[in-house]
């Protein structure tokens, strides 16, 4: 009896383990199903290169989705990066005690905020901003990119604080000993040692970047065209889906799905390197 | 020399202007959000009913509500069992627990717009539940389940091996070794885990849109439409017409997180003064 209890436990345990399994496979499936075919009818380099998306048309190129995606991300790292790897540092080797207690709570804040609230900071404070210094109607990539760029911080400053506190303490002494300062021997034997968790982090918030939907979409203008300066509107890959699934049908909502799988596909490869990239740096 | 000094200078400037900037990010958008909502939250803004007029969270808390209790019902057996699989059953190493560890960080990778979309097609429309609370958090449940099991692994990690060896000596079984040693003894580091899901739940706005529609009543059954804080929010925003009330809302939902965050810290401050033998 105690036997045959055991075994069914370890049966059962074994299932649910398997449920993420399942459930990747049943959002592949359901994804390429569905995407796929709208994809083939549209053509899929036609599709994947052409820079016009009018529905009403029958038109579907995704060129400048795709781009818009890729720029809000670059953007969005040119900003969080430098600041979130600085707030990690200070955090690991510069921030006294009490300074900690203070800051570590605030970037967990700072990761929790909604996204709506971040859109609608964006729309209130952002965009307003942007009107008045850039001209143009404010909802641009770069009213995308400076509140993505926050968005980010959270996230490349704990993935990269957990990498530089993983760097032993002997090669902050090795330096130290040799003379160096404080801030030589962090940056230059400290920071470099925690290489590849830094890149894990970056990796990170670029999965995070292009997966943004409800911020950007608030704040992007959404224009679906080539974007063509920081103070026009943009479109990106996420945004795409949500404004226009509400009410699409037939091939133009084959095409949503096709967007999506194609949002898929980059965000695969983003984990894929991740992942590898986590392996090498043990984190 | 000299110019190593000032080097470091410069290097010490640039950590402290970074710090500050996440700081005074923090600051500037709580602080914005707080002193334009604050004033705005009026006694209309909870009544038991949502009108067009009185734009009214209630209806919208309570299903985030129901919606959180929903998810959790549904993620937190399968994330727990998941974990106790993988933390006392598995055989390090072996194909099985390869692959679920690459689906769960492939899972865990997943941008919230494309749950949504996948909840649309597979619950909304292949499994016929519609746009409902169901269908909403069948999704969410998938989302956070991720996170509940990589929690609860590394709380079932923690707890030391003599535990086991003990429960084992005594002559109970695995079974029993799990349920009434193990898992009492990861308690608090599950709980964070859950609390964080939590938050989750609480922000999601795009996997909800098209999963669990945007009706703003208290459903009367699981099948019917509702929208949690966030998608009111959201709508709130979007149609621009109460910027005051969504001030207002925008408030409340921080004070929310925060809640819900302060909390998860202190479970897991908990479990941190528990390893050192304190409890």
């Amino acid at each position: 009896m105690k036997r045959f209890k055991e075994q069914a436990a370890r049966i059962a345990f074994a299932l649910a383990a398997c449920i993420s399994i399942i459930a990747v496979a049943l959002i592949c499936v359901f994804l390429f199903a569905n995407g796929i075919p709208g994809m083939l009818k549209i053509g899929v380099w036609d599709f994947l290169s052409g820079t016009t998306w009018k529905p009403g048309n029958n038109i579907y190129g995704i060129l400048p989705m795709i781009l818009g995606s890729v720029y809000v991300t670059a953007g969005a790292l040119l900003v969080g990066v430098p600041a979130g790897l600085m707030t990690a540092i200070f955090l690991s080797r510069f921030a006294s005690a009490r300074a900690k207690r203070f800051m570590q709570p605030a970037v967990s804040l700072l990761a929790g905020i909604p996204s709506v609230v971040y859109g609608f900071f964006g729309l209130v404070v952002i965009v307003p901003m942007v009107r008045t210094f850039f001209g143009g109607t404010g909802s641009s990539l770069l009213s995308a990119v400076l509140l993505l760029g926050v968005m980010i911080l959270p996230t490349i400053v704990t993935v990269s604080e957990s990498a530089l506190n993983a760097v032993p303490q002997s090669y902050y002494e090795g330096a130290l000993a040799l003379g160096a300062t404080h801030e030589h021997a962090v940056f230059k034997t400290v920071l470099p040692a925690a290489k590849s968790g830094v890149l894990a982090a970056v990796v990170l918030g670029v999965g995070r970047a292009i997966g943004e939907a409800m911020a950007v979409m608030m704040v992007a203008g959404n224009w679906a065209v080539m974007p063509k300066s920081l103070i026009k509107g943009v479109r990106t890959l996420t945004s795409n889906i949500v404004m226009e699934m509400g009410y699409a049908a037939d091939l133009h909502r084959e095409a949503l799905i096709s967007t999506a799988v194609v949002l898929f596909v980059f965000v695969l490869i983003i984990n894929l390197a991740f992942s590898a990239i986590k392996r090498k740096a043990k984190l | 020399m000299k110019n190593a000094k000032l080097q470091a200078r410069l290097l010490r400037f640039f950590v402290y202007t970074g710090a500050l900037f996440t700081l005074t990010v923090l600051c500037v958008i709580v602080g914005y959000i707080l002193i334009n909502g604050v004033p705005h939250i009026t006694p209309s803004l909870f009544a038991w009913v949502y009108t067009s007029d009185n734009v009214s969270l209630t209806p919208a808390f309570i299903n985030t509500l129901l919606m959180t209790a929903l998810s959790l019902l549904i993620a937190i057996p399968l994330g727990v069992c998941a974990a106790i699989y993988l933390g006392e059953y598995a055989r390090r190493g072996s194909k099985l627990v390869k692959l679920v560890r690459l689906t769960a960080e492939t899972l865990s990778g997943i941008p919230s717009i494309i749950y949504g979309l996948f909840g649309a097609l597979f619950f909304v429309v292949a499994l016929k539940m519609g746009l409902s609370l169901l269908s909403g958090a069948l999704t969410l449940s998938i989302m956070i389940l991720p996170l509940i099991m990589r929690t609860t692994e590394e709380a079932l990690l923690a707890v030391p091996d003599m535990y086991r060896e003990g429960s084992f000596g005594l002559g109970a079984g695995r079974l029993r070794t799990t349920f009434q040693i193990v898992l009492p003894a990861a308690m608090p580091g599950i709980l964070a885990g859950v609390i964080l899901g939590i938050g989750r739940i609480v922000g999601e706005t795009a996997a909800l849109i098209y999963t669990a529609g945007t009706v703003a009543e208290i459903p009367a059954s699981i099948l019917d439409s509702t929208r949690t804080l966030s998608v009111h929010m959201y709508t709130l925003a979007s149609e621009g017409l109460h910027i005051d009330q969504t001030y207002a809302t925008a408030v409340i939902l921080l004070l929310l997180v925060a809640g819900i965050n302060a909390l998860s810290s202190f479970t897991a401050k908990r479990i941190t003064r528990r390893k050192h033998g304190e409890i």
